[in-house]
């Protein structure tokens, strides 16, 4: 009959309009901002920089300035700057570190090209959008120091994937070590086999015994350091 | 002579004066219309408070509709809305003519007899309106009633189309 | 004065006029009414006004709670200034005037809108003592007032100057000019009844209770209930308000005729419109809810004009409902709706209603027949001219999507 669809609609409006003020379903406005939604892991907005630690951020960084986020960036925001210095890294080996990484974030559109391609697990995407600024210039060019934020950070926005990261880390170092142990070990089995050579022989090459020893004195440390929590080379040790 | 009689004659007459002379023929539409309710407030002057009621309906309401639908269907743009001057020999005869009636007319007016009223303003209540319409005048309540269904027929004839048109979906 | 707030004219019911007598009592006679006059005009304007800036808020409100989110909540508590921010944001904004417009023509569009508009409100009894102008054809002056209204929606899209705006202002105009014929004709069966042209008068003719709780208010006939749809659904398009909001529509064509207004005359029409819904609405309280009086005997301590007042809020509070969950009618579907379905509806309510009239002297044992023959002559052809209307469009079967 004519009219009973109208009747229905308005029989549906008034139960939004009733159950709006206590069915969460039928409210599901948030009121920003004192209501924030809670964004999903993969909500992404502007990269940063993962360091090792909270209390040095700048000297763990795991960012070696490769450069090839730089490259990769489409609109290229990145500007990197090499140190003229080596410093040593979670691994203890020595790798120059960026003195100068920019984001130009009203450049940045957000592609994930560069967390895609870094070698390293340096740089992931940030969930921080409250950043206006009043000046569209200076406030939007991040340096190093605002872009390095630690690796609790990175588990608190990502929890999975930040765990599947150090997971991964942590196996690559170790298998670093284990690696890195069994060269120490072929090393010192090859110099106490070379000891016990030299020491058959009439010793006419003295020479030749401090070089093995020093090959054990420098793998031994290798294979005592302790480890860290995460970082690590990718590549062979 | 009453004040308000002579202001309301004075916007009447003025209003009319323009909306035959102005150019533009929306605004003297619009100046007719304020002359339609210059007479409603005369009628209301009168204590007529039906018929003052009821020319602020019909003629404010729905007679104004029809004439601006018939200046705005038929002209094409605003700039049509402007009607040429007529030729001045027009104007004289005008003149003379409406002059000549006007003197007729003020004559009889200055010469007849009015009664005076005798117990101020008489006002019928809208009962009695209807009672006098449906008793002693009820011819003229049906003539007129016959006469605007015979509009109202003609114009959905004409408004439906002819036979050959395909009407539309309902 | 009665003593007790429990009898018909207690002094609570005559609060208002107590006032106003002391602020007059003192004055020599023509100048007393022009003062009372003068109260009176104030203080409809400041009520109504009033009423229109929180009827916008609670419009807000009330739609975006049916939209699942809350409406504006950020101007004070809960957004109760939100109407004060909107006002100071509809004065601030430049007035616009278009070179080539009519200036006279655009300025006098709005004024002549809410002129009108406002001209209505003074015919109708908001109290028992409480009617502005006691009118004997009071009926007649609000609608010729309404109907004057029309003027100036066409000078509203001819002063621009834009032929855009002029479509739609004729298109609006023939919207309004539609829907009066309906209008007037659901409420000719109620001074048919009642047997008078003044609000008061019907007003005082839906008195009484029957066994003290069926007020003998005319929506409770046949012939009324039909007559308060038919009222409702023309006072509906008479002010521009949802399903026919075609002129003001967002999509129509910018703003319709409301094109080149900007500031605070864009706020005077929509003030308008606001003032032609609560005049009608209270229009409809008076001529089918009984006006003033109250539903049960019982609740007659709660004063007249709050009775009113509560009817009204409940038929602006149903506009907002109906505007929340219609989708908007096309100019020709509306068309269609005024001349085919609510003007025959609306005819055949008058036999329906003489009918009522003949029959009133029936004996009690005929009535339950009566009141049977009446509901028969108003669903029947309701039904039938509904069934006919909508052959052909009947619920879309899908012959590939799958159910």
């Amino acid at each position: 009959m004519l009219g009973t669809g109208i009747l229905k609609g308005l029989a549906v409006t008034a139960r939004n309009l009733t159950g709006s003020f206590h069915d969460p379903a039928r409210f599901t406005t948030t009121q920003y901002p004192e209501e924030r939604t809670v964004l999903p892991d993969n909500y992404r907005n502007f990269p940063f920089l993962v360091s090792d630690d909270e209390k040095d951020p700048m000297g763990t960084l795991r960012c070696v300035a490769c450069q090839i986020c730089e490259k990769e960036c489409p609109p290229q925001c990145i500007y990197i700057e090499k140190s003229k210095d080596k410093k040593p890294d979670a691994n203890g080996k020595m790798q120059i570190y960026p003195a100068i990484f920019d984001i130009d974030i009203s450049v940045c559109m957000s592609c994930q090209i560069c967390v895609e391609v870094c070698p390293f697990e340096a740089i992931k995407m940030d969930h921080e959008f409250e950043i206006a600024t009043s000046n569209r210039f200076n406030p939007l060019l991040l340096n190093r120091e605002q872009l390095a934020k630690p690796n609790t950070y990175f588990h608190r926005i990502r929890p999975t994937e930040a765990a599947e990261v150090d997971a991964r880390l942590d196996a690559e170092r170790k298998a670093a070590e284990e690696k890195a142990a069994a060269a120490a070990a072929a090393a010192a089995a090859k110099a106490s086999q070379a000891a016990a050579a030299a020491k058959a022989p009439p010793p006419a090459a003295p020479a030749k015994v401090p070089s093995p020893a020093t090959l054990e004195a420098q793998a031994k440390p290798a294979a005592e350091r302790p480890d860290s929590s995460a970082g690590g080379i990718k590549t062979q040790a | 002579m009453n004040l308000t009689l002579l202001l309301l004659g004075l916007v009447i007459l003025a209003s009319s004066a323009m909306a035959l002379s102005l150019r533009n023929i929306v605004r003297s539409v619009l100046l007719l219309v304020l002359s339609w309710f210059g007479i409603a407030a005369f009628y209301l002057w009168a204590g007529a408070e039906f018929a003052a009621f009821a020319q602020a309906l019909v003629y404010g309401g729905a007679v104004s509709m029809v004439v601006l639908f018939a200046v705005l269907l038929t002209g094409r743009s605003h700039s049509d809305a402007e009607v040429p001057p007529p030729p001045k020999g027009r104007l004289v005869w005008a003149l003379v003519a409406g002059g000549a009636a006007a003197g007729i007319i003020a004559a009889t007016a200055i010469r007849t007899p009015f009664a005076a009223a005798t117990n101020g303003v008489p006002s019928l209540p809208v009962r009695d309106l209807g009672l006098l319409l449906m008793g002693p005048q009820l011819a003229a309540l049906l003539v007129t009633g016959a006469l605007l269904t015979a509009a109202l027929l003609g114009a959905v004839v004409i408004a439906a189309g002819t036979k050959d048109d395909k009407e539309g979906a309902p | 004065m009665s003593a007790g707030v429990f009898e018909m004219d207690s002094w609570l019911e005559r609060l208002p006029i107590t006032a106003r007598d002391l602020l007059t009592g003192y004055l020599p006679d023509p100048w007393r009414w022009i003062a009372q006059s003068v109260i009176a005009i104030v203080v409809i304007l400041g009520v109504f006004g009033t009423l229109f800036a929180f009827l916008t808020l609670a419009e807000r409100k009330i739609l975006g709670r049916i939209q699942n989110r809350p409406g504006p909540n950020r101007v004070g508590w809960a957004g109760i200034l939100q109407p004060f921010a909107d006002a100071i944001k509809m004065l601030t904004k430049e007035d616009i005037v278009p070179r080539t417009a009519d200036p006279v023509l655009h300025y006098l569009a709005p004024v002549a809108l809410v002129s009108f508009s406002l001209l209505s409100l003074a015919v109708i009894p908001y109290g028992r003592h409480l009617v502005p102008l006691d009118l004997d054809s009071g009926v007649l002056y609000f609608f010729a007032a309404s109907a004057s209204s029309e003027l100036s929606v066409f000078m509203a899209g001819w002063a621009g100057r834009n032929k855009y705006a002029l479509l739609a202002a004729m298109r609006a105009l023939a919207q309004l000019i539609s829907y009066e014929l309906p209008l007037l004709l659901s409420v000719v069966p109620v001074v048919m009844i009642a047997g008078t042209l003044s609000p008061s008068g019907i007003v005082a003719a839906q008195s009484g209770w029957r066994i003290g709780i069926i007020p003998h208010w005319n929506i409770v006939t046949p012939w009324g209930f039909a007559g308060f749809a038919i009222f409702m659904v023309a006072a509906l398009a008479e002010a521009n308000r949802s399903p026919f909001d075609l002129p003001e529509a967002e999509s129509e064509l910018i703003a319709g005729h409301l094109t080149e207004y900007s500031g605070f005359k864009y706020a005077l029409f929509f003030m308008a419109e606001y003032f032609a819904m609560i005049a009608l609405s209270g229009m409809a309280v008076t001529l089918f809810l009984g006006g003033w009086q109250a539903p049960f005997e019982v609740l007659q301590f709660i004063p007249s004009y709050a009775w009113f007042a509560i009817k009204l809020l409940a038929l602006l509070l149903g506009f907002i409902w109906i505007r929340a969950t219609l989708p908007r009618l096309r100019i020709d579907q509306l068309m269609r709706l005024a001349w085919k379905f609510m003007v025959p509806l609306a005819l055949i309510n008058l036999v329906t209603v003489a009918f009522w009239h003949l029959s009133a002297g029936w004996a009690t044992g005929a009535q339950p027949l009566r009141w049977a023959l009446a509901l028969a002559l108003v669903a029947v052809p309701f039904v039938l001219i509904g069934r006919r209307l909508t052959s052909g469009l009947a619920p879309r079967i899908y012959r590939y999507a799958a159910p």
